[in-house]
């Protein structure tokens, strides 16, 4: 069924001043899924991420979001059809308090946001659902702190809950275990299982046992190109991944 | 202590001022206080530093007094004359300077900035080297207030910069002011959030824009004329200058900085050319000093003792 697949993309490519980041990358994501995207260093996921988000310009090829050409549109404007992304380095507002920055994410559908002339304690009707949010990720102890405070690990729990206020259909995660303590992890991917259930989410992650465990489906990359895809059982005998990793000498 | 206690005692302080201080030196403590409030506005909670600010401030200023002196307006428009033309350049200005980030924003804020001097220089309405002089006070609504005694100006005055630091205010702790924080704080995480960043910054830089031409408009009214030093480069690097002194960012910390510059400008006069250098030198050493301003570290001292004294 065509419209199973909610992201797709076909063709990407990225070249930084004649280096190809990105190598004709063919890319289909079903939807409800989850979808691990793998390779070594370098290979060129985050700016794959970059790419879908419009957060760089592909130098060609084309995205289709839920059947919607997004080639072209701006950043803010893709994340508002509902593919959101989290970024490598976490990425949060430092000296908000970890409360208000889930509110700003909370914040944008209400369509005030440009109102400077009303009081933000018109904003307070929100804190309920915040601190719902920051609950579930386990950070309510920590609502009042600014966000600069948390340990790292807490900072990546707090930027996806921020990333989970706005609803998105489809979330885009990069890395969102990396830097975290063995009990955050286990917390964390039952997070994103739970959320999965009515959401797609596109990962990458260097935690293979993570990897084993959530996703549906991976696709590897090694130097820009798509080297596999398929479920875990399958990939992770393919010669040419065990090689990729093995070059590398990573996982 | 918190904010509204600080408001309340400041406030005490400028009603019973110009019993105290002449009036006219008061008068342009608060201008440039109200200039400097709206740099903060832009530097402190937008995260976006202007070199041009001038432009906005002196150019108000001709506006006004043209308004006034030329056309007969009464002050309270050509005021907002003022203001209103301030903004349509930040308009114009800030639509081209938001697309660059950091030293290159900086940079075209700065050759706008030369660009009205220029302007003002030729311009015909101005006077030119000369400035636009002998601005009358005419009296303000309709004939109630007359502002020509200089007791009476004073307290309109404060009356018009309680409005626009209340506009500020106002801005900061609004639905806006909460997504300007944001984006200052992290501007890609604001965009993935689906905001666009540039369309926040705009608005920021035109409200800036505007308010610092009120404060112009203000001084034209006080002093009776508009001059060429106001749209100069050492005018938007004097802003800098104060509110840096008193804190970015803090609400009140521009206008401590401002009082103060205002202040030493005053009594150095004397001094003749030194009084630059001097005010180098105490510039130097209160930046030295006060890592994050006057006001910003006093309040980092009283956050830490009153969490001291509460365990
Ligand atoms: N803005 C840029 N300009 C030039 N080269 C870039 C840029 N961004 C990424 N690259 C290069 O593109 C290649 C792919 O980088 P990318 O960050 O996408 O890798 P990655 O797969 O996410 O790696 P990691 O696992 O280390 O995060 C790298 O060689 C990198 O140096
Ligand atoms: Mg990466």
């Amino acid at each position: 069924m065509q419209n199973d697949i909610i992201l797709e993309a076909t063709g990407l490519t990225k070249e930084f001043l004649g280096f190809v980041a990105v190598k004709d990358v063919n890319l289909r994501v079903r939807r409800h899924s989850i979808h691990a995207l793998i390779g070594p260093n370098g290979a060129g996921k985050t700016t794959c991420f970059n790419l879908l988000t419009h957060f760089l310009v592909p130098t060609s090829g084309r995205i289709r979001f839920n059947g919607v050409d997004i080639t072209g549109r701006s950043p803010a404007a893709i994340a508002r059809m509902g593919l959101v992304r989290s970024f490598q380095i976490s990425a949060v507002f430092p000296h908000l308090t970890v409360r208000d920055n889930v509110r700003v994410a909370l914040q944008r559908p209400l369509r005030n946001s440009f109102q400077f002339w009303r009081s933000d304690s018109m904003l307070d009707r929100l804190n309920d659902r915040a601190l719902a949010l920051i609950e579930a990720v386990g950070l309510a102890p920590y609502a009042g702190l600014p966000a600069v405070e948390l340990p790292y690990g807490r900072k990546r729990a707090l930027e996806i809950a921020t990333t989970l206020a706005l609803e998105p259909e489809m979330l885009l995660l990069d890395e969102p275990m990396a830097g975290l303590a063995h009990e955050d992890i286990d917390r964390i991917a039952q997070l994103i299982r739970k959320v999965a259930a009515d959401r797609t989410v596109l990962m990458v992650e260097h935690n293979m046992s993570v990897v084993a465990d959530l996703s549906d489906t991976i696709t590897v990359l090694a130097r820009g190109e798509k080297l596999a895809e398929g479920p875990y059982a399958e990939v992770s005998k393919h010669p040419q991944v065990i090689e990729a990793y093995v070059g590398t000498g990573h996982g | 202590m918190s904010t509204r206690n600080v408001g309340f005692l400041l406030l005490a302080v400028a009603l019973v001022a110009p019993w105290v201080a002449y009036p006219v030196f008061l008068m342009t403590a608060l201008c440039f206080a109200l200039f400097a409030c709206a740099f903060n506005l832009l530097i402190g909670y937008a995260g976006l530093m202007s070199f041009g600010h001038a432009m906005f401030f002196g150019l108000a200023g001709y506006v006004c007094g043209h308004a006034i002196k030329v056309w007969g307006w009464p002050p309270e428009l050509a005021m907002l004359g003022g203001a209103l033309a301030a903004g349509a350049l930040g308009v114009v200005t800030g639509a081209l300077a938001i697309r660059r980030q950091g030293i290159y924003f900086a940079m075209i804020t700065l050759a706008f900035s030369q660009m009205v001097y220029f302007f003002c220089l030729q311009a015909p309405f101005t006077g030119g080297e000369d400035g636009l002089q002998g601005i009358p006070r005419s009296p303000m609504l309709g004939g109630l207030l007359p502002v020509h005694n200089d007791m009476v100006l004073y307290y309109v005055v404060l009356a018009i910069f309680l409005f626009g630091f209340g506009a500020i205010y106002r801005i900061i702790h609004s639905p806006f002011g909460q997504v300007l924080k944001a984006i200052r704080e992290n501007e890609q995480r604001a965009v993935s959030l689906g905001y666009n960043a540039d369309r926040y910054k705009l608005v920021a830089f035109i409200l800036s824009a505007t308010l610092a031409g009120l404060a112009g408009s203000l001084k034209a009214v006080v002093m009776q004329f508009a001059t060429l030093t106001d749209v100069t480069a050492a005018m938007s690097g004097e802003v800098v200058l104060m509110a840096l002194v008193g804190g970015i960012g803090t609400i009140f910390g521009p206008v401590v900085g401002a009082v103060i510059i205002i202040t030493m400008q005053n009594y150095l006069a004397a001094t003749g050319e030194w009084v630059l250098v001097i005010q180098g030198v105490i510039f130097v050493a209160i930046v030295l000093a006060f890592r994050k301003g006057i006001v910003g570290e006093i309040a980092d001292r009283w956050r830490a003792y009153s969490a001291g004294s509460r365990k």
